[in-house]
């Protein structure tokens, strides 16, 4: 230790200088990687700006001259775009609370509870996180095709009220665990019933949990490609996601700045839910990523 | 329950309260977790048997399935080059991409874990890519890899350079895809940077006390430590990996040459535009196994190499 000691400031100026450039070169490093990540958005946005004969543009231009702003509404005026905005709204919505209701009123279930056969169920519960849907989804088309939804919304928002999403009911599970059980004890003693101790307790209480299982389904819903694809054949029942296909030109090509003005258009409910709720995504990812 | 027991004073009445209390405990139990249970049945357990069932058969969704016994499979696996050339180019996706970039997050996990200012901005910037994931990310770049006014060949242009169709040289489209893929590393730095901050600063300081360079407390103390998490984010990102569709289906559509077609494009392919159901449900069965034996291989070898708290307390 003394000898340790003894090193320290001889070195001091020497470390000093080392430490500054060490500094300097993480944020350089990190301020290139944000630049990488920024470069496509800015493209997307510079593109969505261009008039149709500027595309080509060489050397490509990044403040389009001149900046076409009718890009957007064209955009959304040559395809049922705003038809596709509400139905997304419409399913995104309904599966969100349907999730919600379900995984929690599930994960109180597990988290607090106690029946037989409870473990087990839960490991088939977490076994189910990681089955890859394809192995289902033949099955299950040909069960909604013979219920007649297809072409309706049914397949998208029915089985979110059944817990299909697993993942959700072990998060809010989790979350439930911390809340202590002692008032659940007391409420018990006042005469409440499990549901009204689930319905005026665990819920109030979760409600950070709950909002970071809401935005983390809408999200995912948001963007949701395959199972609209398959299910959804008129144009007009069409989710935004699915839309964005039809931008890609069959026979005379795809009109780029239409497609990136609408992409931006599918990104912005993204981006706005993530800037808002930033510490629900981060605890999001601490209350599960973290448990693994 | 017990305090219920020590209130009423005789223990008659006790035993008949308490056991029907547990009865209506268990009862409501089960019946709260019902919406799952039913949805197991219904969504997951029911169709898995029944994918299986097909798997075996000739169907094409309009007339009887006809029992073919494993011939889809032989057929699969012996004479069908789509399915070989496919199965090959989504383990190579799958196994490149998901450990570069969780290097990379790493890497970037690590940055950001110093006092540095700004930090709230880089990670918002970094976790961007994945807030947008999919389908925007596949417009996006199907633009950016174009091969003649794409972003990145425009740029390469103005340098002189003429630059490769990224997305049209079969030698090449996995590699756009790969590259691609390390765009969105930021989302598992978020974790990696939660699991950084939860390693105890005892062990640092001791270290330090045992005179430790940066190099040793990084590979003595920050990787060991940081193993189960890698490991967990490894094995999602790998299963993720393995069921990629909307990227091929949007900006190749599996090709040129079928050298972006991934396993789930296929099935796609036969399910829904050739309506070959029971062939594709025997394509679902090999994405699930082959996903399976992964997890479990992975688990098992874990002990080697996996560093959990509690195997320390153990010796």
């Amino acid at each position: 230790m003394a000898e340790r000691a003894a090193r320290l400031p001889a070195q001091g100026s020497d470390t000093q200088w080392s430490e500054q450039a060490k500094r300097l070169s993480i944020y350089v490093v990190l301020l290139a990687g944000a630049v990488i990540v920024f470069i496509p958005f800015a493209w997307t946005l510079s593109t969505a700006l261009k008039a149709p004969d500027r595309l080509a543009e060489f050397p490509p231009r990044w403040i389009p001259d001149p900046i076409v702003w009718d890009n957007f509404p064209e955009a959304v005026t040559i395809k049922p775009f705003g038809r596709w905005f509400l139905n997304t709204l419409f399913v995104v919505g309904v599966a969100t609370t349907g999730t919600i209701m379900s995984a929690s009123l599930v994960a109180y279930s597990f988290a607090r509870l106690r029946w037989p056969g409870r473990n087990l169920l839960f490991l088939v519960l977490l076994a189910t996180m990681m089955l890859p849907d394809q192995v289902t989804l033949i099955p299950t088309f040909v069960l909604f095709r013979h219920l007649g939804w297809v072409n309706t919304y049914l397949p998208l928002i029915a089985p979110p009220f059944f817990a299909r999403n697993a993942f959700f009911v072990f998060l809010l599970r989790q979350f439930f665990m911390t809340i202590p059980l002692d008032l659940d004890d007391a409420a018990r003693m006042d005469g409440a019933s499990y549901f009204q101790i689930y319905l005026r307790i665990i819920l109030p209480m979760s409600k950070p949990a709950l909002a970071v299982a809401a935005i983390m389904f809408s999200q995912f819903k948001w963007k949701e490609f395959l199972a609209p694809l398959i299910y959804l054949n008129k144009q007009e029942m069409f989710t935004v996601s699915l839309g964005l296909r039809t931008f890609i030109g069959e026979s005379w090509g795809t009109e780029w700045h239409l497609m990136m003005a609408a992409n931006i258009i599918f990104m912005i409910p993204l981006i706005l839910i993530f800037f808002f709720a930033q510490k629900y995504f981060i605890q999001g990812v601490v209350i599960t990523g973290v448990k693994g | 329950m017990s305090l219920v027991s020590v209130r009423s004073g005789t223990s008659r009445p006790l035993l008949r309260l308490s056991l029907s209390s547990r009865q209506s405990e268990a009862l409501t139990g089960i019946l709260m977790a019902s919406p799952w249970i039913l949805g197991f049945i219904i969504f997951i357990a029911g169709p898995m048997l029944i994918s299986l069932y097909l798997s075996f058969t000739r169907w094409d969704l309009f007339t009887e399935p006809r029992w073919i016994g494993l011939r889809n499979f032989e057929q699969l696996f012996l004479r069908d080059a789509k399915f070989l050339l496919s199965l090959k180019v989504t383990t190579i996706y799958a196994f490149v991409s998901v450990p570069l970039q969780v290097s990379l997050g790493l890497v970037l996990a690590n940055l950001l874990n110093q006092k540095i200012r700004l930090l709230g901005f880089f990670r918002t910037v970094y976790y961007l890519p994945s807030v947008i994931g999919g389908i925007a990310v596949a417009v996006m770049f199907r633009w950016i890899f174009g091969t003649q006014f794409g972003l990145i060949n425009s740029m390469l242009a103005t340098f002189g350079i003429q630059g490769p169709s990224w997305l049209g040289d079969p030698d090449l489209v996995l590699v756009s895809f790969i590259l691609m893929s390390m765009w969105g590393a930021g989302a598992s730095m978020l974790i990696y940077l939660g699991a950084l901050q939860g390693i105890p600063s005892e062990l640092y300081e001791a270290a330090d006390v045992d005179g430790a360079g940066n190099l040793a407390r990084f590979l003595r103390i920050t990787v060991p430590m940081m193993t189960p998490v890698i490991f967990f984010n490894m094995i999602m990102g790998i299963i993720t990996a393995l069921q990629e569709f909307v990227l091929p289906f949007i900006m190749t559509r599996g090709g040129p040459a079928n050298s972006s077609t991934f396993l789930v494009l296929y099935l796609y392919r036969n399910a829904f535009e050739l309506f070959k159901m029971g062939y594709a449900s025997a394509i679902a069965w090999i994405i699930f196994i082959y996903i399976m034996v992964l997890t479990v291989f992975i688990i098992r070898s874990s002990s080697m190499w996996v560093y959990y708290e509690g195997s320390l307390k153990g010796r």
